[in-house]
């Protein structure tokens, strides 16, 4: 699994935190989301995929790498 | 008379039916005939009234909808909420690059992180609430005594605004999100609000503190009059919304002892629970506004350019494929589809403080009165259906 983001597209809602802490933060600067890992382990792809569907802007891509189940 | 598919129905706002924490059962009506469905506003406008969980998701976060309240079409449920929306609008009026040009200058508040720092101290306004409660008798009244001044208390000292002018923006507040408030009063309680928080920031131009008003007041690149928008979403939307949440929250546990057992015995699953809450209630009742800048298909309807449309996010909520048994409060549900904070770039900006506030509010109220109870029939509380955010008037409790 591959996790793109666009942060041009985030508005800093916090779902994907509260959904997948281990793998989204929010940046002090600008208050943007951050990728804390971009390829996740498999254990988290279902909190990944639902915060991807969460995202209120769309800014989270979720890309299936070859040899995931 | 003929009827064709684009004859309206339904006039908006429409009132609630015989169980309070339902939305109205014209909505529901509504809902089962489709996702999307013509309806009339009191003015006499033509809109769509957009129900669907998916439907409202794609008009929230479609650019081709627009919440700017400048364009042609775009739907008021009443002339009071046309001048709000029309007179100095906030962020939320507006689309990006301008909306995300303000919101952005106020998101650092409100990210995750930085709302669990404040959990210690929002823990202790909820504790102090219920000491004076407590240290006064064994009655109150659960909206004046704990869920208005909660998250009113909370939101004065991130925004830097003093709690001892409460009752002025508690009243305009109010004044402000009434469906039955004449156009005049909307506007003088915006004007009162707009004029205190202008003198406000200004004051906090010369002398900064360390709050968000100040932040913005420091800026170059933002008006007062923006400011001033601003302040006022915050403010009205940082404690009504809450408020209204913790009370009706608070009456729709206690109709279900065996749930509020399970919270008690273990409150891990408050947060679970409070997901549950938000979906359940969906406080917002009246729908979100936008207008189609194209044309646009939704849900097999095509939506003409210029057209009204308004996003149901209680009917959203109760989407039986998605959460099944959807009209029953389920503490355990994973709830965590719901619409209850809107979506798309508009969806709110508090989230992750009002689910603190609730979170905290909800655990230790259950925690520190194990005997709580409200002590009138259910049909003698006066729900808050003419209000953008639903809610109850008051609460009167024991323990």
């Amino acid at each position: 699994m591959q996790v793109i983001l666009d942060q041009d597209r985030c508005c800093s809602s916090g779902q994907c935190v509260l959904t997948a802490p281990e793998v989204f933060g929010q940046s002090d600067e600008d208050g943007l989301v951050m990728l804390r890992r971009s390829d996740p382990e498999p254990g988290l792809y279902a909190d990944v995929r639902l915060a991807a569907a969460l995202c209120p802007g769309g800014a989270i891509t979720v890309g299936e790498a070859t040899g995931t189940p | 008379m003929t009827t064709t598919p684009t004859t309206p129905t339904l006039t908006l706002p429409a009132a609630h039916g015989s169980c309070p924490f339902d939305p109205p059962p014209a909505y529901d009506r509504a809902a089962r005939q489709g996702s999307v469905t013509p309806a009339e506003l009191l003015d006499g406008e033509f809109c769509w009234l957009v129900t669907g969980h998916q439907e409202v998701r794609t008009v929230l976060s479609d650019p081709r909808f627009s919440a700017d309240a400048r364009h042609p079409g775009f739907p008021f449920l009443t002339p009071g909420r046309r001048a709000l929306a029309v007179n100095n609008p906030s962020f939320i009026r507006m689309d990006d690059p301008e909306h995300a040009r303000l919101r952005r200058m106020v998101t650092k508040d409100f990210l995750v992180h930085k709302v669990d720092a404040m959990r210690p101290g929002i823990q202790r306004i909820v504790d102090g609430a219920i000491d004076r409660m407590t240290a006064a008798g064994t009655t109150a009244d659960l909206v004046t005594d704990f869920a208005l001044p909660v998250p009113s208390l909370v939101i004065c000292l991130l925004l830097g605004v003093p709690y001892q002018d409460h009752e002025l923006f508690q009243a305009q507040s109010r004044t402000l999100l009434d469906n039955r408030a004449t156009q005049s009063a909307v506007e003088a309680a915006q004007r009162g609000l707009t004029g205190y928080l202008t003198e406000l920031a200004e004051e906090k131009r010369k002398h900064p503190g360390d709050d968000m008003l100040s932040r913005l007041a420091a800026r170059e690149d933002v008006s007062p009059a923006e400011i001033a928008a601003t302040g006022l979403l915050l403010l009205v939307a940082g404690h009504e919304t809450t408020a209204n949440m913790t009370a009706l929250s608070t009456v729709a546990l206690l109709r279900r002892p065996e749930q509020v057992a399970r919270l008690r015995a273990d409150p891990g699953l408050v947060r679970g629970a409070v997901e549950e809450l938000l979906r359940y209630l969906t406080i917002v009742q009246s729908g979100l506004p936008r207008v189609a800048l194209k044309d646009v298909e939704l849900g097999g309807t095509l939506v003409r350019a210029g057209q009204g449309v308004l996003a149901m996010l209680s009917t959203a909520n109760r989407d039986e494929e998605l959460f099944g048994t959807a009209d029953e409060l389920e503490v355990s549900r994973d709830a965590r589809r719901h619409l209850a904070f809107g979506f798309g770039v508009h969806q709110c900006l508090g989230q992750p403080l009002a689910r603190a506030e609730l979170q905290i509010a909800l655990e230790t109220l259950l925690r520190r009165l194990p005997g709580l109870r409200i002590t009138v029939p259910e049909e003698e509380l006066v729900f808050r259906g003419h209000s953008v955010v639903y809610g109850v008037d008051s609460l009167p409790v024991a323990w």
